[in-house]
């Protein structure tokens, strides 16, 4: 048993790329191997800033001849069948093939021999085809060669067994193939020159010494321990960041965390600005205090071990902080200096759509939908909506919202606060784009609510009647988002809203309709008493809509429910296959029975319960009542099990009784139906 | 190779920062040129860069070029944003195996020393749409500064290229802050303290940066330059059927210039912006394809 060991050194691979290509290489290789008859224990793969790392374990030195028996179409069978027998075994003619009398006719065979021999030269071809195979995101060539590679590629351990192996990668054009090798580059400043490596131990063990730590699971670990160090003796709590340590693993072969101090004059402005500042634009963690408010420190990580003990390297990162919140903190004062509201007028200068105006139009629209949705939020006082309504893209124009254009909403907010707007308006504001994604909180207050809603309506409404709807692959305007942000915010607060009222196109309802079956889907709710509530049609209250599905889920859960859907599928049965028979039978059996033909007691019972059941049914639904509307089913199951049991209704000799009888069932049916369409449930 | 902070020391002003990375570069093999003689948004529309990038002939250069972005005006009140400043930039054909290891030599040259700081690669690709370019790389960091925006050239003019040109581009007056410490671009020394005659960036720029943010936001005749646009997309196209892809490079220079302060001037909406870039590619596209063909033929 041996171990593959391989190494390709690189320029800088961007952070984001690293794990999915570690995974890519090993599984592409890993798939080699195993196409190549070669088995092994176990396959390990690492990426750091410059490389992409793989070991191997458990193959063996060498593998013997095996051979593959296929059985083909019997000879004489049509030329279709013996072609793709010959391209399926890898043949070229059927000389190739042999015939063999199997006692059932004679077929032909073809033997496949894959010759042994010793692994390592199986190996190169195999890392070859991987790396060619390898699926970058994006990739470039360089020098003068026509190789495609993240970023250029500088040179290439490939060992098996501790042997080099025979092997090399030719970039093209005037450069030199990178031939496969044992040695490797450390740290790109705090080691230098080439060391030798033989396997995986000795290879993790060596980069350690030159200051790359391979594993990046292991660079998380330190970065968040030293990290949390740091905080301890600052007294701080590190903001835990997933995403952003991740990142920061891929772009640093040593982690050396460091804190910083944020200038006391900053920390008036927004917490948020100062979060952006420091995650998204320089890389840096951001710490809480006690109090859980914002703390004036964060956490650099750096990529070196610096004589002065990183002295420069704090010093030199709080200075660009420094640069990039003097700018924010010049904003925030000057921004201020002019109400939301006299921002207005420059709304008319940002073009929203060519088609749809400008955010000025854009706002008048949503401003009066937003007052018109108010009447359907309970609480949601009109004049605050309008008011919110009306302010809510005012700080696009803002100079902090030009350099921090991700927090739009958030910063209007604030300045509605330092303009003492009511604080329902100021919350709107920050509310409108709200929810994001599944994730994101969801506004509830009443004024946010309106003002949300119309937001994502006018969208939905206005790119519809241009014709900008998503497709498959392109979403463009984010309807989709939009569309789920209406849903949530609309089921979460319980709001009673005729969408289709706001809808001038139908087909924007049927949207509605497909994203709330997705959604719904996702949560678990079945997809047939999904089906049977939207097979209703009609319903644009998502409130109530969702209120007889979840009614309908529990009814079928019980046994009662069961039972009835079981009658109810006799009963529909009967009546769909006379129908079958008979196409004009629908038509004359949508009457209610006549009393004066029920015979037996059992039809009778049935006949009067489905008029106790449909008095319960109208007092229930009328009060949106779905679970008491479900229940009043169970008084249905006695008399239509007894109605089974004894009543016959295909009388031949009395096809009015027979009539009759199917008119009862359609009653049945129908009356169940009209609370959700039971035919769509699966038993 | 001669060690250049040995010849000249650590460069202590934004004059001595320019002459360090000029004779770096010359000690690299790098052709050191002049800036092209027209107004243009960076370094990269120099015939240097993105004409030489193109065809199949080696070509290295480095050169310091004013940078025009009407737009980035700011009536010298910006500690740091410039309607006019200056790029250096290097551009090494084809880019050699080594040329990461040469990039981080010009820090040192300038006085960053590595065992003192914190160079970071980070992940950023580049694209011109007016040139119809992009290329792959980084920016640069210093202790979380941007320093330079390293590129390796994929496409110009919308041609893929025969021989990728590694293309290092300094902002010089952001570096000259960080090195020198100053808080505002004005107080930048731009000659050694002890000259005769001190000066700082804002002697020297201050005043220009007043008046041409007043031009380019207020006074620009936007139909002169409504002309000057459509003459020179003519001229352009007019030259490249001559066959005379400089003189017609230039043209799309004058087009792209003329572009970029109308949309200063904020009289081009956003829908006719995008319009006015594909014309200036068009352009563009047009001379890369006829100074592909000098290139081929020679």
């Amino acid at each position: 048993m041996a171990e593959l060991l391989l190494e390709l050194l690189s320029e800088e691979i961007p952070a984001r790329m690293q794990a999915r290509a570690a995974e890519d290489l090993k599984r592409l290789v890993c798939d080699g191997l195993k196409a190549a008859g070669l088995s092994f224990t176990d396959a390990r793969a690492f990426a750091t800033p410059r490389r992409l790392a793989l070991a191997v374990d458990g193959l063996p030195v060498a593998r013997e001849d095996v051979s593959d028996e296929r059985r083909g179409p019997r000879v004489g069978a049509p030329d279709q069948a013996v072609q793709g027998f010959l391209k399926g075994a890898g043949l070229s003619s059927l000389d190739q093939a042999e015939k063999r009398d199997t006692g059932k006719g004679e077929f032909w065979f073809a033997v496949i021999t894959r010759k042994g021999g010793p692994t390592a030269e199986s190996l190169p071809g195999i890392i070859d085809t991987a790396m060619k195979a390898l699926p970058w995101p994006k990739s470039m060539k360089w020098g003068s060669g026509t190789m495609q590679w993240v970023r250029p590629l500088q040179s290439i351990v490939a060992l098996f067994d501790g042997k080099v192996l025979a092997g090399e990668v030719a970039p093209g054009g005037a450069m030199k193939p990178i031939p496969f090798g044992d040695s490797t580059r450390g740290h790109r400043f705090l080691s230098q020159g080439t060391f030798k490596v033989s396997d995986l131990a000795d290879y993790t063990a060596k980069l350690r010494a030159a200051h790359v730590i391979l594993d990046p699971a292991e660079r998380k670990k330190t970065i968040l321990e030293g990290a949390e160090k740091l905080c301890g003796d600052a007294q701080v709590t590190l903001k835990a960041d997933e995403g952003l340590l991740d990142e920061v693993a891929g772009l640093v072969e040593w982690p050396v965390p460091m804190m910083g101090t944020i200038d006391a004059a900053f920390m008036d402005v927004p917490p948020e600005v100062l979060i952006v500042s420091m995650k998204t634009h320089q890389r840096y963690f951001a710490t809480i205090r006690q109090d859980g408010m914002l703390a004036n420190r964060f956490v650099v990580v750096a990529n070196n071990v610096a004589r002065d003990g990183g002295a420069t390297i704090v010093d030199g990162n709080e200075r660009v902080l420094r640069a990039r919140l003097s700018d924010a903190k010049f904003f925030w004062d000057q921004d201020r200096k002019v109400r939301l509201e006299d921002r207005l007028p420059a709304l008319t200068n940002i073009v929203f759509h060519a088609k749809l105006g400008t955010q000025a139009e854009r706002v008048a629209r949503i401003a009066k939908l937003a007052v018109e949705i108010a009447g359907h939020v309970p609480g949601a006082d009109r004049g605050l909506v309008e008011q919110a309504a009306l302010l809510c893209k005012a700080d696009l124009v803002t100079g902090m919202v030009g350099e921090f254009p991700e927090l739009q909403g958030i910063i209007g907010r604030y300045y509605a606060l330092s303009e003492e707007l009511p604080l329902a308006v100021a919350e709107a504001i920050g509310d409108h784009y709200a929810p994001a994604g599944p994730n994101d909180r969801c506004p509830n207050g009443p004024v946010s609510i309106a003002v949300a809603l119309a937001d994502k309506l006018d969208a939905l409404v206005s790119f519809w009647s241009i014709g900008e709807k998503p497709t498959g692959s392109r979403d463009p305007f984010a309807l989709r988002r939009a569309a789920l942000g209406v849903i949530r915010i609309v089921v979460e607060n319980k709001i009673r809203l005729p969408l289709q009222h706001f809808f001038k196109a139908d087909d924007l309802m049927s949207f509605f309709a497909e994203r709330l079956k997705v959604q719904m889907r996702e949560k678990g709710v079945r997809h047939d008493v999904v089906d049977a509530v939207f097979a209703l049609g009609n319903e644009d209250d998502l409130v109530r809509l969702l209120a007889r599905v979840e009614a309908l889920q529990s009814f079928l859960g019980s046994e009662a429910g069961q039972n009835l859907l079981t009658a109810y599928g006799r009963a529909a049965n009967i009546v769909r296959a006379e129908e079958k028979k008979d196409k004009a039978l629908s038509a004359r059996i949508a009457a209610t029975p006549d009393p004066a033909l029920l015979e037996q007691a059992e039809e009778k019972a049935v006949a009067s319960s489905l008029i106790e059941v449909e008095r319960a049914l109208a007092v229930a639904l009328k009060s949106e009542d779905f679970a008491g509307a479900m229940n009043a089913f169970a008084g249905l199951r006695a008399p239509i099990d007894a109605f089974f049991d004894k009543v016959t209704v295909n009388v031949t000799d009395k096809p009015e009784l027979r009539l009759n009888r199917l008119k009862l069932l359609n009653h049945i049916r129908a009356t169940m139906d009209s609370v959700a369409d039971f035919s769509k449930i699966e038993g | 190779m001669s060690d250049p902070t040995t010849a000249r020391g650590k460069p202590t002003c934004f004059q001595e920062l320019i002459l360090t990375l000029q004779d770096y570069w010359a000690g690299q093999g790098c052709l050191i040129l002049q800036p092209f003689d027209m107004e243009m948004g960076a370094g990269t529309f120099h015939t240097a860069t993105t004409l030489r990038a193109l065809g199949p002939k080696p070509w290295y250069a480095a050169y310091v070029q004013p940078s025009r972005r009407p737009k980035d005006g700011r009536y010298g009140e910006n500690p740091n944003r410039l309607q006019h400043y200056y790029q250096f930039q290097a551009i090494l054909k084809p880019s050699p195996p080594d040329i990461l290891e040469r990039y981080l030599g010009s820090l040192v040259a300038i006085g960053i020393d590595t065992g003192l700081h914190d160079i970071r690669f980070v992940e950023d690709d580049w694209e011109s749409p007016t040139l119809g370019a992009w290329g792959l790389g980084w920016e640069v960091w210093c202790d979380g500064m941007e320093i330079t925006q390293f590129t390796y050239f994929q496409q110009v003019g919308g041609i893929e290229v025969d021989l990728v040109a590694g293309e290092i581009t300094y902002g010089l007056e952001r570096l000259a802050m960080y090195l020198f410490d100053k808080k505002t671009v004005y107080e930048l020394p731009f000659n050694r303290a002890d000259s005769e005659v001190p000066l700082t960036y804002g002697d020297v720029f201050l005043q220009n940066e007043q008046e041409q943010s007043a031009y380019n936001f207020e006074h620009a005749d936007t139909d002169m330059l409504f002309r000057h646009f459509a003459d020179a997309e003519k001229e352009c196209a007019r030259l490249v059927d001559k066959k005379l892809p400089l003189p017609a490079y230039e043209q799309c220079i004058k087009a792209s210039h003329a572009f970029n302060l109308l949309d200063a001037r904020g009289v081009i909406s956003v829908t006719e912006r995008q319009s006015f870039i594909l014309r200036v590619r068009d352009l563009a596209k047009a001379c890369c394809e006829a100074w592909l063909v000098t290139q081929k033929a020679a």
